[in-house]
């Protein structure tokens, strides 16, 4: 305690006798509650959400007008070209659904491990990953070509008396997509309830406490409750543990099981997990950074929390990294000479531009939050964040376009270019995402209160034996590492 | 505020948690049936306090995942190899490991189902009326306080020997909970 005296919002000191207190500024369950629920009853609408509000809301309609003129007129309105058949709209479905991914590594992969400190974040996390899988499920959607036939991708009877084929990648897709959008809000909402229940009851005017209170469900605490709950939680993240790892696998399959050198290969499904995970925590934090300096959450959502964060985003860079390397050695090692020209056609041919971008972005800017006074530096994270949210777009561009691109035939190669049609409904799709994000921040919880409470040391039962937050390291006296300690 | 005419229950409340799981065990040796407790987040050791047996809940995910998991065996085995037989690049009509990742997903997808109906309908919910909803101080249970009630329908409940029972408790307040006039959910008779 007397080490830091500087910034009582500063939380990251390391202290391996103690782990670090996750809500700072000496809150109760009062103060708390008070905090977060506020920023959606009590305060006024700023005015910079609305200027925000009316910018994405703009983008958004973009996004419509784009896909409403894809429809009438055809997919030729992208710039997809003979050997290149899969362009930017299967890019951004890769890059949405990735980010989807922190949201629940965060709230389920963490929750199985104990990891106290995803419960400032999760809610916001895991509303993202849904506004993610929106703006993912968009593109397989509309790059059908005839939208009207799109529920072909679905086993309904219809007219032809047909069924899709089961054995085909791009179904397992529909299904791992639908089941991990499903789940997702299943999980979400789950976890939402008692906040809802929270908002129901300090809400003032008659109209908030009827929806909230719909949506609570007439939640009302019951410990008998508490403990279904509680276990339906747990059940749930043990679901969405294995599903989650699963779907950008699954996704990774739509490349892996073809043959195109570049893509036949069986690294994919690990390396696209862990660039999933990459580059959603580089979105979550992209959004938490303005979000917990706007509505003054810096004692829930504490630097010690983003430090954590950055630390992921370090360990799953540098697989990625290690993945771009594994894949030229195996086409070098592998000697087949297709797969070595897919190579070193990536890092040298006429997409060398995008594939450089990429690993400056992916592999060497992250490296830098080895160095603490960087990973704990708020400003400096931020822009890290961007980078890593460019480069993964850019590393779907590369897989994608760059085998198509060249593939065994020198006669068909051509280079790739998007229209301003590819270019505007990517953007527009960005101005669908801020626009939830935006309605989320305003209208729902977005810190799970009823979970930042049980890690609050005054939440514990056994007050006899008051031990710090998260202190699960069994019975150390605390005198005993202040001398012994590493000093 | 008290109208025993009508009576739900009689609630007591509590600031710390401490306190609460300190009550919550005098009040189970009492050997109420009908009674809970309400926090505003699940509290450690409570299951034990209360006396609550584990849940069917998992057995219920159990069954659903196990339909999940045949149902997907049994679409794709007739709809790929029987209703509609697909010859693709000489593979076979049938085989498990093509059907494997939608055997997988559709077992989480039902999986997932049973565990949040299920958990909801085991619960009750949803349930936007109840008694409770009436007390302007229970507002506080998803907030900062804790509770306890015990419903005038146990078998043991005297309205004088269980009010002084519960006073007994040390609780900050105590409060009669009527249940005349259906409300609203989340609404209280006052303001």
């Amino acid at each position: 305690m007397e080490a830091r005296v500087t910034d009582p919002l500063n939380n990251t000191i390391d202290d391996p006798t103690r782990p670090a207190e996750l809500i700072l500024g000496g809150q109760d369950f009062t103060s708390i509650t008070a905090t977060v629920s506020d920023i959606v009853l009590e305060r006024k609408t700023p005015k910079a959400w609305y200027i925000a509000f009316t910018f994405t809301a703009g983008l958004t309609a973009v996004l419509f007008a784009m896909i409403g003129y894809l429809i009438v007129t055809g997919v030729g309105v992208w710039g997809l070209n003979n050997p290149v058949g899969w362009g930017w709209a299967i890019v951004n479905f890769v890059f949405w659904v990735g980010i989807g991914h922190a949201g629940t590594l965060i709230s389920a992969i963490l929750f199985l491990l104990r990891q106290k400190w995803r419960t400032s974040i999760n809610r916001f996390a895991e509303a993202m990953t849904i506004f993610a899988v929106v703006c993912a499920g968009i593109f397989p959607g509309i790059h059908v070509g005839r939208v009207w036939l799109v529920h072909w991708l679905f086993p309904i009877p219809n007219y032809q008396a047909m069924w899709p084929n089961f054995r085909s990648p791009l179904l397992w897709d529909v299904f791992a997509v639908g089941t991990y959008a499903t789940v997702s809000l299943l999980f979400w909402y789950t976890g939402m309830v008692p906040d809802l229940a929270t908002l129901r009851d300090r809400a003032r005017g008659k109209f908030r406490q009827l929806i909230y209170g719909f949506f609570a469900l007439g939640w009302r605490g019951s410990h008998r409750h508490w403990h279904r709950y509680e276990k339906a939680y747990l059940l749930l993240a043990g679901l969405a543990t294995p599903l989650v790892l699963s779907v950008h696998s699954v996704v990774s399959f739509d490349f892996a099981t073809s043959q195109l050198p570049g893509w036949h290969t069986t690294i994919f499904p690990p390396y696209f997990v862990a660039g999933a995970v990459f580059s959603g925590f580089a979105m979550v934090g992209t959004l938490l950074i303005p979000a917990r300096q706007w509505f003054g959450l810096k004692h829930i959502i504490t630097l010690h929390h983003l430090e954590n964060m950055n630390k992921i985003i370090l360990a799953t860079g540098s697989m990625v990294g290690f993945a771009y390397a594994t894949e030229f050695f195996i086409a070098w090692y592998g000697g087949n000479p297709n797969e070595s020209f897919a190579f070193v056609n990536r890092a040298f041919g006429p997409y060398a531009w995008a594939y450089w971008i990429m690993v400056s972005c992916n592999v060497l800017s992250p490296q830098i939050f080895w160095i603490k006074k960087i990973r704990t530096n708020v400003f400096v994270m931020w822009i890290i964040y961007i980078f890593v949210n460019i480069g993964m777009w850019f590393e779907r561009f590369v897989i994608t376009v760059t085998s198509l691109s060249r593939d065994f035939l020198p006669s068909s190669w051509a280079y790739y270019k998007p229209t301003p049609v590819d270019i505007l409904t990517f953007l527009g799709s960005f101005g669908l995402f801020f626009t939830l994000v935006l309605l989320f921040i305003r209208y729902l919880p977005m810190v799970a209160m009823a979970e930042v409470k049980t890690v609050m040391p005054i939440a514990d039962a056994h007050s006899g034996e008051r031990r710090s937050v998260g202190d699960y390291h069994g019975d150390i006296p605390r005198d005993a590492g202040d001398t012994g300690g590493a000093k | 505020m008290s109208t025993p005419g009508n009576l739900y229950g009689i609630m007591v409340e509590f600031d710390s948690a401490s306190a609460l799981v300190e009550a919550v065990r005098k009040t189970r040796d009492q050997g109420f049936k009908r009674w809970d407790v309400h926090t505003p987040f699940p509290i450690h050791g409570m299951d034990e306090a209360m006396g609550i047996r584990g849940t069917q809940l998992p057995f219920i995910v159990l069954a659903c995942a196990l339909t999940g998991l045949g149902l997907a065996v049994l679409m794709q085995w007739w709809m790929n190899a029987i209703d509609y037989p697909f010859i693709i690049s000489g593979k076979p009509l049938f085989g498990i490991p093509a059907n494997v990742p939608i055997m997988f997903e559709l077992t989480v997808l039902l999986s997932a189902f049973g565990c949040f109906f299920g958990m909801w309908g085991l619960n009750g919910m949803p349930k936007l009326y109840h008694p409770l909803f009436k007390s302007a101080q229970f507002r506080r249970a998803t907030q900062d306080r804790f509770f306890i009630v015990i419903e005038a329908d146990d078998p043991q409940f005297e309205a004088g020997k269980t009010r002084d029972f519960l006073d007994s408790l040390g609780g900050l307040s105590i409060e009669e909970i009527s249940d005349d006039e259906p409300g609203d959910a989340g609404q209280s008779t006052e303001d």
